[in-house]
């Protein structure tokens, strides 16, 4: 049967290129849906509680999506005139960025003080250029002390001070025509980061001897982009190269290398086609699937046209040997495609959508890889000429001989691998969590460089939210709350993680000494709720266009938000920290008890969640892929038997992570699920020669273990090599959920191969007898359906 | 034929001379049409209930009282007392308007028993957290804005309108520019729709129910305020308008506060 598809793909080659252009190009048309979305909401599912949690928390609260921008002096002087002037300039020029609603800096904080028994609400400072060394003095005093100030907007040392602006982007816009469309978060994002840029390059040039750094939401948003753009533009060059020279050296002829590329981009073009049709939103992680597609695409490519290629050095004719070589290759290319994407589609179960995504994109590229390697391939492959070159390969010998070897030491080989493999399983628990989202990206993105300078001068970027929520109207003035709320701060900021808290009741106590001559017995919080209500009222009536206490308080004063900012701590850190405001919560003010919400936590969540979710997801294709296995080899013993070369690699490679890194997260839960797909790959090729020789040859475990080395052994050893250099190129990326995937799943296919060659052969001799228990029924059904 | 044109280009050309005003001009005449027209009332009151929403729909109450005399040659006099939320009741409001000065404020808050002047400046902020400024509710002199008349459109309930740009004039506005429906009839401020320091468009105020006072003044019974840029909103319904009631400035002073 397969023959004969053979046979008719060569004599309808025509028909089959033309169609297979014409399909690739209506596939391709679906390109035009396409978008990428950086927004970081993207890695969160619907209904995931702290993301809503959080979002409950954006709707009661001015929004929090902000660009920081930090002004660093030269010398390290922010409270003298020209500082302060650039300051006072910039804030102005701030608000003048797209869906800026906020701008908060040290040169338009709202203080408050007693002039002669009034309460005064103005800026810190108006016209720096003229302001005398007494002023400075005075505003430096004020901004040190101030905590909604300290560790915030200006740092202790006095040495960098930043502004902050806040955006709110609208969800519809209004088109000229008045008509209500969808925005795109992604332009809108794009169009603050020039205008901030803009605003970048104009104070370093006016003001030379300040450096400016820029981070906030808005910017890591945009850095999810301009990381895929550099990954694009550096990794998917770097890996087609790598892989055109690979297939060259392997095949030594232009014809199969120029076909093989073929097939690859057409894989890559069809599936974010499809994707574009299936409406796949791109992302940082989706925009690694090139690479992934390209690799192993790859592999198909390599057998049919190794084995056409050989034939036509042993004298067949070109279209004959292409007959032949389908024979041969469509099953164990069929099934290793569907195991490949059966792995693929497993991370459906991932708790993040861009994973969800990226297997499905990946899917489709393997699947429409295989596709264009049995219609495609062997139409162009024929209608291109072939240089005929002979030439020996030693290869085979250094096979037959390792082949020797591992017999020769398969009992050291079995207790020796054995012990390693137990060993670095042993290892997997001293990986330890961490998704810190700025060490998403490395030191290439400008995003990581200047946030990892503020977090070092100025304050943390990582930050908790709690929202406060009281039973009445105005509760928030009431004096057991405040009270309550002011022993949380206070209690919060004994905390060793802790940099920052802010909160209402600093201003409350500020409010009821200005209210009292500015006298510093009354720096407390005011003695009644009508008190504290009244005193609220008058500072709010005396506060700026877009500076009200909508950041702290709702409009029913019912809630207040406490945003406490942390050190650059770890995920453990933060859930330990987490865990402990609860649990003080509960033990303290149980009735005010809120729930953390904020992309720290979210991220602080993620890798945790996604390794339950994708235990599921590992779990159905394990399944579904030994079920292929049985089938394909015929016997349920080897199908569990194939259980260790599949799932060992794996265990020992987040082993030898433990050793090399140790940190694991949202990305590489999905790596064990993925990875099965591929590295059964090699069992399938490698067992199905072994069965070959075992039952059709009739050979004994050992020989057949010689017969699988020799036929199968260097199209196994070149592919992995060229999956792993395919993955090391992704481990390059600049974003770390690409490059700790692509990093590990090279470890994972490399130890695959280890295993196959040291493991699997001396096991499978080892275990020779309880193999074939059963064989004779199997052999006999395997003669009936090779005499057909 | 050749006549007829003539005459008709002389009179075109003639009565655009006639009437070339400058849209400037033509914007100012219209802001000082409506002055005069609201001009008189002496006096009056009312009841305000504000209802402020949020993004996620929840709403919060506030409810005032409204005293305003009418300024002669400087701006109104008027005092605010609030009745809700419950905290602040008793706490009343004491605002004398001017052009471009900064205008005076007192607050007088029961807890405390004391009169308190708002340094204020800034009335580009929310009053009392609501999508109104200090700046929207104020008396609309007629010289805190430059005008440029921009068209007549349609507006309202079948009425005609005056389209005027408006710019503020006082440095600590938080605007750059007001487009006001005025409708041509009566002068009545239909809806303004309110642009930022960077010149979006931040919120839109449309006043509905109009009824005409003391067989003069119009006021609108519900002023409905949406920002655009937050979702927020702000509805403000008044009832039971008084207009010469006999207050004077006697009523409008700092002692009067407390009462």
């Amino acid at each position: 049967m397969i023959k004969k598809y053979a046979e008719s793909v060569i004599k309808l080659r025509w028909v089959l290129l033309i169609a297979s252009v014409v399909l690739m190009l209506i596939a391709a048309s679906g390109a035009k849906n396409l978008f990428f979305n950086n927004d970081y909401h993207i890695f969160f599912s619907e209904d995931d509680p702290r993301l809503k949690a959080f979002e409950d928390l954006q709707n009661t609260y001015t929004k929090n999506d902000n660009v920081i921008l930090v002004l660093a002096p030269k010398d390290g002087v922010v409270f003298k005139t020209d500082t302060l002037a650039a300051i006072e300039d910039v804030t102005e020029r701030a608000w003048q960025t797209p869906y800026s609603i906020r701008v908060d800096s040290l040169s338009n904080y709202q203080h408050s003080e007693s002039v002669e028994d009034d309460m005064s609400v103005a800026n810190l400072y108006e016209e720096a250029s003229e302001l005398s060394a007494d002023d400075l003095a005075r505003i430096k005093d004020i901004a040190l002390n101030e905590p909604l100030l300290r560790h915030r907007l200006i740092s202790e040392k006095a040495h960098v001070s930043s502004i902050n602006i806040t955006m709110e982007f609208p969800k519809e816009i209004q088109d000229e025509n008045g008509v209500t469309k969808a925005a795109d978060p992604t332009k809108q994002v794009s169009e603050v980061v020039t205008e901030v840029r803009k605003l970048k390059s104009y104070i370093e040039k006016t003001y030379p001897e300040i450096t400016v750094y820029l981070s906030g939401i808005v910017m890591l948003n945009n850095a999810f982009g301009e990381a895929t753009i550099y990954d694009m533009s550096h990794l998917l060059p770097m890996a087609l190269l790598l892989i055109l020279i690979t297939v060259y050296l392997l095949l030594r002829s232009i014809s199969g290398t120029i076909t093989t590329l073929l097939v690859i981009v057409f894989s890559v073009v069809t599936a974010f086609g499809l994707a574009g049709w299936l409406g796949i939103q791109l992302s940082s992680p989706v925009m690694s699937a090139p690479v992934i597609i390209l690799t192993l695409a790859v592999a198909d490519c390599v057998h049919i046209l190794s084995t056409w290629l050989s034939e036509i050095r042993h004298g067949k004719d070109k279209k004959l040997a292409m007959v032949e070589s389908l024979r041969v290759n469509f099953m164990p290319v069929f099934l290793t495609s569907l195991t490949t994407a059966i792995g693929f589609l497993s991370l459906n179960t991932s708790d993040a959508p861009p994973f969800r995504d990226l297997g499905n994109v990946a899917a489709m590229g393997v699947l429409a890889a295989f596709i264009f390697s049995i219609f495609f391939l062997p139409a162009i492959a024929t209608l291109l000429p072939v240089k005929e070159q002979k030439k020996e390969t030693h290869t085979l010998k250094v096979m037959s001989s390792f082949a020797e070897w591992v017999i020769a030491k398969q009992k050291a080989l079995l207790i020796g691998m054995s012990s390693i493999a137990v060993l670095l399983i042993v290892l997997i628990p001293i990986n330890e969590l961490n998704d810190v989202f700025v060490e998403y990206f490395d030191d290439r993105i400008e995003f990581r460089r200047d946030t990892d300078f503020i977090s070092q001068n100025l304050t943390g970027i990582y930050n908790i939210e709690y929202s406060i929520n009281t039973e009445n109207t105005g509760d928030i003035a009431d004096p057991d709350v405040l009270a309550n709320i002011k022993k949380f701060t206070d209690w919060l900021n004994t905390q060793p993680e802790v940099i920052h808290v802010n909160t209402v009741t600093d201003t409350f106590t500020r409010l009821n000494k200005n209210m009292h001559g500015d006298d510093k017995s009354f720096y407390r919080l005011p003695e009644s709720r009508e008190m504290a209500a009244q005193y609220l009222l008058l500072y709010e009536m005396s506060l700026p266009f877009g500076l009200d206490l909508n950041n702290q308080i709702d409009i029913d004063k019912k809630s207040t938000r406490i945003t406490v900012t942390l050190k650059t701590i770890s995920t453990q850190q933060v859930l330990d920290i987490e865990t402990r405001v609860d649990q003080w919560m509960d033990e303290n003010i149980p009735k005010l008890k809120a729930i953390g919400a904020s992309p720290t936590i979210m991220f602080a969540h993620i890798g945790m969640k996604n390794i339950i979710s994708m235990i599921s997801g590992t779990t159905i294709a394990l399944v579904l892929i030994s079920l292929i296995l049985v089938f394909a080899l015929k016997s349920w013993r080897y199908g569990l038997l194939s259980l260790i070369p599949n799932l060992v690699p794996a265990g020992m490679a987040f082993g030898i992570w433990a050793i090399i890194n140790g940190e694991i997260g949202l990305a590489l839960s999905v790596v064990t699920a993925m990875t099965l797909g591929i590295v059964v790959d090699d069992t399938i090729h490698f067992l199905s020669k072994y069965l070959r020789a075992r039952r059709e040859k009739g050979l004994g475990a050992e020989d057949a273990v010689r017969y699988a080395f020799s036929t199968v052994g260097v199209a196994l050893w070149v592919t992995s090599v060229a999956l792993v250099a395919g993955f090391l190129v992704l481990a390059t990326s600049s974003f770390k959920l690409n490059s700790g995937m692509g990093l590990l799943t090279a470890i994972v296919i490399a130890i695959a191969l280890i295993v196959d060659f040291l493991l699997l052969p001396p096991l499978l001799i080892k275990l020779d007898a309880w193999l074939n228990k059963d064989s004779k029924v199997t052999e006999t059904v395997l003669a009936e359906i090779k005499t057909k | 034929m050749k006549i007829k044109l003539l005459l008709a280009t002389v009179l075109t050309v003639s009565s655009l001379g006639l009437y070339a005003e400058t849209p400037a001009e033509k914007g100012l005449k219209i802001a000082q049409a409506a002055d005069v027209s609201d001009q008189g009332f002496s006096d009056f009151t009312a009841n305000m209930v504000m209802t402020l929403k949020n993004r996620a729909g929840k709403t919060s109450r506030r409810i005032i009282r409204i005293k305003t005399l009418e300024g002669k040659g400087d701006g109104d006099k008027s005092l605010s007392l609030f009745d809700e939320p419950a905290d602040v009741k008793g706490t009343a409001m004491l605002t004398f308007s001017h052009g471009l000065k900064p205008d005076d404020q007192w607050l007088y808050l029961p807890a405390l028993k004391r009169v308190k002047r708002i340094n204020s400046r800034n009335k580009s902020g929310p009053f009392m957290g609501s999508e109104f400024a200090f700046e929207d509710l104020g008396s609309q002199e007629v010289e805190k804005y430059t005008y440029k008349y921009l068209k007549e459109e349609a507006c309202g309930s079948g009425w005609k309108c005056h389209v005027v740009e408006r710019t503020p004039a006082y440095k600590y506005s938080g605007y750059t520019k007001q487009v006001a429906w005025i409708d041509t009839k009566e002068y009545r401020p239909v809806k303004v729709m309110y642009y930022d320091r960077k010149n979006s468009l931040l919120k839109t105020l449309n006043a509905t129910g109009f009824k005409q006072y003391a067989g003069k003044h119009w006021r609108p019974a519900t002023m409905a305020m949406q920002n655009h840029q937050t979702g927020k909103s702000t509805i403000l319904q008044w009832t039971n308008y008084k207009f010469k009631t006999g207050l004077n400035n006697r009523d409008f002073n700092k002692k009067s506060l407390a009462r």
